[in-house]
């Protein structure tokens, strides 16, 4: 089995986790949802930290592009989970 | 350090599963925060991880990314408003895409220095890089849309969906020259049009429909993300995309529904328009038989009822009327009055928004439900009181087939036995119908800017005692 066979039994299996988990999700919390997602997909920086750690070899070009998908994906990552945690510490119950 | 392989893969699978725990975390306000850790310590593990790879080797242009990066994103964070949400997960959806194109192009140039170029990653650095284009310009849009850059009202053109196949198909003859021929020029030139396509794909989409729209690029940025999980041959990210591509499109599928709109309508776009703001309203809405009511009126009616429902609208958002709500809420409770929060899935510029925003304010998640809960209650309530919402409560949805919201789920605010309906203008809401529950004999309409009218009933309560 090739890698992007292999790839493609993961993808589809976790297509059917987030398919059940995400029904679970109370419509109260889809805004959170939705920036926490936007953290988590942040997970880019991965690809990202391959690009800009290369090294010399890659070429300047390559690294400044990492340096780029690395800062955005920082964004993401950073600003996804603290505006979420804002938005979660706002929900309360009746004291 | 360095980590082996399958030590790497052992710290990425672990990184996975606390991902499908964070967002089932999010099953309940109780649980979510708990949730939203397992989230923050995965993607920490995950980048240690990857830092220890052999494969990374200068760390210098790294750290330089995260600190701005980082700086950046926990600045706007901490700043943003609530009634911002919307356009900050546009513009995140949006870095998630650049993010996938420079990825994509980055791994294209390291893997030709290295001579490992091979058709399947050719054909993978294409899906990732169109895909993440499309995501970037689109969700571009989707931001100038809702911060108020652009018009909110659909761009349409004759032959636009047309220009769209016809672009479409131009990146697949770059794509099969790139993918064939290694050819960088073809990979920028469908990046170019990728760009110009995921623009195009959103302009003719309006305001209203905006939650399905961010839904959607929501559900674009994890394709992008998993994609890009294929190019590298990364199961961490294929995991995480298909988690998050899968969210969005749930989350549209559920909000078209709300709409009674099929998804395909609203991709091609060119709904509604309307807005509010026009002069005398309540002259045209005594031209129409329409009653208007006071804020007295009102007031005296909550404080002697038993319940009060509050049916609020992404009009409650504009006017930032949810502090003055809530503050109502508290005293219409003081006086032994039932109240509950109806939210239509659909109300506001995203979904849940309205409960953020109200939250935000303090009314306690317990007195705010959904439609499906609340609306066998609306028949004992004394008062239904709507702030800034219009289509979600038109019983026209429910009665006359030939009205174009005919079959949208609606909140039954027309069966309470009194209605207050606060309203800027005698202009339609959104789909520019008439919302049927002015002609009911039991509904007042109270004209006015929805927190100053909110502020009113407040001070005319607590004069009262």
């Amino acid at each position: 089995m090739s890698e992007t066979m292999l790839g493609l039994y993961v993808f589809v299996l976790a297509c059917f986790v987030g398919y059940w988990v995400i029904w679970g999700v109370t419509p109260s919390l889809h805004t959170p949802l939705i920036s926490l997602t936007n953290a988590i997909s942040g997970i880019i920086i991965v690809g990202a930290l391959l690009v800009a750690g290369f090294g010399g070899d890659g070429g300047f070009a390559a690294e400044l592009i990492g340096f780029f998908a690395v800062t955005l994906a920082a964004i993401n990552i950073f600003g996804g989970f603290i505006v979420t945690q804002r938005m979660l510490g706002m929900f309360r119950k009746k004291d | 350090m360095q980590l082996d392989t399958n030590s790497l893969a052992l710290a990425y699978l672990i990184s996975a599963a606390s991902f499908i725990l964070a967002l089932k975390g999010m099953s309940h306000p109780s649980t979510a925060r708990r949730g939203n850790y397992y989230a923050m310590i995965g993607m920490a593990l995950s980048i240690i991880a990857t830092l220890l790879n052999p494969a990374v080797k200068s760390y210098g242009f790294i750290i330089a990314g995260i600190a701005v990066g980082g700086t950046i994103g926990t600045l706007i964070a901490l700043r943003i408003k609530m009634t911002a949400m919307p356009q900050l997960v546009a513009a995140l959806h949006s870095f998630v895409g650049l993010a996938a194109v420079l990825v994509a192009v980055g791994t294209y140039i390291t893997h030709a220095r290295a001579g490992t170029l091979n058709q399947e990653l050719m054909f993978e650095i294409f899906i990732g890089t169109f895909i993440g284009a499309v995501t970037f310009t689109g969700s571009l849009v989707a931001f100038a849309k809702l911060q108020g850059l652009m018009s909110g009202k659909p761009l349409v053109f004759k032959a636009q969906h047309w220009l769209n196949l016809a672009l479409a198909l131009v990146i697949v003859g770059f794509g099969t020259d790139f993918f064939l021929h290694e050819h960088l020029s073809s990979l920028l030139n469908l990046i170019w049009l990728a760009f110009l396509l995921g623009f195009l794909l959103i302009v003719p989409i309006g305001g209203a429909d905006m939650p399905v729209v961010v839904s959607m690029l929501n559900s674009y940025s994890g394709w992008a993300a998993a994609a890009t999980g294929f190019t590298l041959q990364n199961n961490l990210l294929i995991i995480t995309g298909a988690l998050v591509g899968f969210s969005g499109a749930i989350l549209s599928f559920i909000m078209s529904k709300a709409m009674n709109r099929s998804i395909i309508s609203i991709i091609l776009g060119g709904f509604g328009g309307g807005g509010e703001g026009g002069p005398s309203a309540a002259g045209a809405a005594a031209d129409k038989g329409i009653k208007t009511g006071s804020v007295e009126d009102a007031v005296f009616l909550m404080a002697n009822a038993s319940k009060v429902i509050i049916v609020p609208g992404y009009g409650m958002a504009v006017a930032q009327a949810q502090h003055a709500l809530k503050e109502l809420m508290e005293i219409i409770i003081a006086r032994g009055v039932e109240v509950k929060f109806a939210i239509h899935p659909v109300a506001g510029r995203m979904p849940g928004h309205m409960n953020v925003l109200l939250a935000e304010s303090d009314v306690p998640y317990d007195h705010v439900f959904e439609m499906e809960e609340i609306n066998p209650e609306f028949s004992t309530a004394d008062v239904a009181l709507v702030v800034g919402a219009n289509d979600v409560t038109n019983p026209a949805a429910k009665s006359d087939p030939k009205s174009p919201i005919f079959g949208m789920p609606i909140l039954d605010v027309y069966k309470a036995r009194h209605i207050f309906f606060i309203k800027r203008s005698m202009n339609p809401g959104y789909a520019g119908v008439d919302n049927l529950l002015f002609t009911q004999d039991n509904c007042s309409l109270v004209f006015g800017d929805a927190k100053q009218v909110c502020e009113k009933m407040v001070a005319e309560l607590k004069a009262s005692g």
